[in-house]
């Protein structure tokens, strides 16, 4: 999917969506991502006027409630600077649903000229920023669960793994059945929280089983989902957002 | 929201059960391993996929000419063609051919659509005799249960499982665990059973209107018994089988074979013109075609469910599916289970019975990644989701509106309204960072098997803003 999609020059400004389960839960994961780019002489904006992307409407078949919190997104991203998402699933949802959320409607060439713009995190950052990262942590194993919006939606699980591998202290290791799904499905967590269950369960076995000392995902929504059950449990390794895991072991604290 | 109910009861059950947890998980890994070695190179399953999904889209854009083609070259060849608008119209079409002959035993190969209309059931009211010949269709007829699984029937059983249930059923046969040696005593009181119908039943799962040929894929060689043994032949399937033209076999057969069971070809292939001709020494002297329609048109006449039509039942979306490796096909309670059976079956059975179906699904994408012929079941579990809530009365489908409940249409007019006006979420926001202190730390099932989440004392927002980042 990434070979087919047309990557921008490097842009002197960009917008962050920063997702609203970043902005309630993990804020530090948003803003080292805002710091990644910054850090490569990119301006960052995030508009205060962003919300949510619409996807838990959207994916329980409300679909005029949706509609209405897209003209928001699509209203407070107006320029022409290209949009980074640091998640898979909230920038499906931008890239490819919003032109379904609107197929047929006055407003849909509006909205497809939005979608065109709209990066996930890691492909903007591998292809159109082409970041070097230098590691400056200690040696440490590391497993990550890619997203399945992010892997199959985006196409963008061979940058995830990329960005990984330029870290020189980093090993990746691999979990069994890694392309699975963790279980979280947004609302489908709540729906039917016994599969959900189930699901999570293996995932969070799989990935203790390969003796990570931490747990990386380009999406928030399985972080919690994952790290979740394996505190529950009491198992695991501790999990973090790839963008915090990237910035934290790249940035010199200055002194 | 009975169905809801049940089907949760029926997961529960499921979930709960390790043996059964554990079979799935076994065979879909299995299952999905031999796919991907069958197709080890992907740009061309790739256009292989392409040129599949082609093929059987042009055959549904092409259908009511197809299906006219078709019956008029079956009837050519000597095959008796029978449309059947509803199930009940297709039972009554096959028991009046049956007693036409005075026919009494029936002996079947493998046949969905004749699952959907549950033929076996209605026929066994009437007095008369349906045996199962596929061994996995001959398992579950044994132990009274339905498909787990469209082309592994029996798939939900362990071999010791089976081994016990040949021994409650036929305690003469000494017992075995050995697979080879229960086939071979399933197939020794098969065999009898085939020269002792008075009429054998099949699927199909191509219908060539270029033409009139029926072909059947299968790999036990019953197929081919029950379609050439007993004197009268009865092919029955759904409308949307029909293709083209003899050339948009291979590449089907093949995308169908290495996507069910990564089988470059299946052990058989029959290719079904004609019932027996004079002085030919075998075959049927009938051979009837009948045509079921059952909600096919209604699904045909939306633009965009249209698509699930595209189906060539190889199963693969269900192997792939994670929800489906943990529940069984089962747990779904309807006929085709997986992914397919949740967009299939609420079209067909109505969304006030099955509309729970199209919500258990995390939307992975795993399925439609698979489909051999490209059907976007994700885009199409979505659009169902959709038409149960929807109120607008379209009537594109059966039940549309019945999911909907004011409480939930009510909490998503919230959101909606918090989510398009960013003062009131950016106030939301605040107020959680404020409150969450008093968060509770057990949300619902959320927190049964995992930890509550923690609301950052600082949003993106503010944190943005402190940082420095500009608003535009
Ligand atoms: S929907 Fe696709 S993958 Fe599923 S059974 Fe049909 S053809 Fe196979």
């Amino acid at each position: 999917m990434s070979l087919a999609k047309h990557y921008p020059d490097r842009p002197d400004k960009v917008y962050f969506f920063g997702t609203c389960l970043i902005d309630l839960l993990y804020p530090e994961a948003g803003l080292a991502g805002m710091q990644l780019i910054k850090r490569e002489g990119v301006q960052v904006i995030f508009p205060q006027d962003q919300t949510c992307c619409g996807q838990p409407a959207w994916n329980s078949g409300y679909r005029d409630e949706t509609r209405a919190v897209v003209l928001n997104q699509i209203r407070t991203f107006p320029q022409d600077y290209p949009i980074v998402v640091p998640s898979g699933s909230c920038a499906g949802m931008l890239r490819h649903h919003y032109p379904e959320v609107f197929k047929g409607r006055p407003e849909a060439g509006l909205v497809e000229d939005f979608s065109q713009r709209v990066f996930e995190l890691t492909e903007f950052l591998v292809h159109v920023l082409k970041i070097e990262l230098r590691d400056l942590g200690e040696p440490t194993k590391v497993a990550l669960h890619t997203a399945c919006s992010a892997r199959r939606e985006m196409g963008v699980a061979d940058e995830h793994e990329a960005l990984l591998r330029q870290l020189g202290n980093v090993q990746l290791v691999e979990q069994a059945r890694k392309a699975e799904c963790c279980g979280f499905g947004g609302t489908f967590a709540v729906k039917h929280p016994d599969i959900s269950a189930a699901m999570v369960t293996d995932k969070a076995k799989a990935i203790t089983d390969t003796g990570a000392d931490q747990l990386v995902s380009g999406d928030c929504g399985c972080l919690m989902n994952i790290t979740g059950h394996m505190q529950h449990q009491g198992i695991g390794p501790k999990g973090q957002h790839i963008a915090s895991f990237l910035w934290e072991r790249t940035h010199a604290a200055e002194s | 929201m009975q169905q809801k109910a049940e089907f949760e009861q029926r997961v529960q059950k499921a979930l709960n059960n390790p043996q059964l947890r554990r079979n799935f998980r076994v065979a879909m890994d299995g299952l999905m391993e031999k796919r991907s070695n069958a197709f080890p190179d992907k740009e061309a399953l790739e256009a292989l996929r392409i040129t599949g999904a082609n093929i059987r889209a042009n055959a549904l854009v092409k259908q009511p000419e197809l299906l006219e083609q078709l019956e008029a070259n079956c009837t050519r060849n000597g095959i008796q063609v029978h449309w059947a608008e509803t199930i009940e119209q297709a039972n009554r079409i096959v028991l009046e051919i049956m007693e036409r002959h005075q026919a009494t035993g029936m002996i079947k190969g493998k046949s969905m659509v004749s699952e959907e209309m549950e033929l076996n059931h209605f026929l066994e009211a009437q007095g008369n005799s349906c045996i199962e010949s596929d061994l996995g269709e001959y398992i579950i007829q044994l132990d009274h249960e339905t498909p787990s699984h469209i082309i592994a029937p029996a798939i939900h059983k362990s071999k010791q499982e089976i081994a016990q249930l040949f021994q409650e059923k036929h305690p003469d046969i000494p017992y075995s665990e050995d697979i080879e040696t229960m086939t071979r005593s399933a197939r020794k009181i098969l065999r009898g059973k085939f020269f002792e119908a008075d009429v054998g039943l099949s699927g199909v799962n191509f219908a060539v209107a270029e033409t009139g040929t029926l072909c059947l894929v299968e790999n036990e060689g019953n197929g081919r018994m029950c379609t050439t043994v007993p004197p009268v032949h009865i092919a029955v399937t759904g409308i949307e089988k029909v293709v083209e033209k003899l050339a948009d076999v291979p590449p089907l057969l093949k995308l169908l074979t290495r996507s069910a069971s990564g089988q470059h070809i299946s052990t058989y292939f029959n290719m079904i013109s004609s019932p027996r001709k004079p002085g030919e020494r075998d075959g049927p002297t009938e051979v009837h075609l009948v045509l079921l329609d059952n909600q096919r048109s209604r699904i045909y006449a939306d633009e965009e469910l249209f698509d699930s039509l595209r189906c060539i039942r190889c199963g693969a979306c269900m192997n792939h599916c994670p929800v489906y490796t943990r529940i069984g096909g089962h747990a779904y309670g309807s006929l085709i289970p997986g992914p397919i059976g949740s967009v299939i079956e609420p079209q067909k059975f109505g969304l006030e019975n099955f509309g729970v179906l199209p919500t258990a699904s995390t939307l992975c994408g795993a399925c439609g990644e698979v489909c051999p012929v490209k059907i976007p079941l994700p885009k199409l579990l979505h659009r169902l989701r959709y038409e149960q809530v929807r109120n607008d009365h379209t009537g594109a489908t059966i039940g549309q509106g019945s999911q909907r409940s004011t409480r939930e249409a009510l909490i998503w007019k919230l959101w909606s309204w918090a989510h398009a006006n960013p003062a009131v979420y950016r106030g939301g926001t605040r107020l959680a960072g404020l409150l969450r202190g008093v968060v509770p730390n057990k949300i619902g099932p959320w927190t049964r098997v995992r930890t509550a989440p923690k609301i950052a004392p600082k949003s993106l927002h503010q944190l943005a803003r402190e940082e420095g980042f500009e608003n535009e």
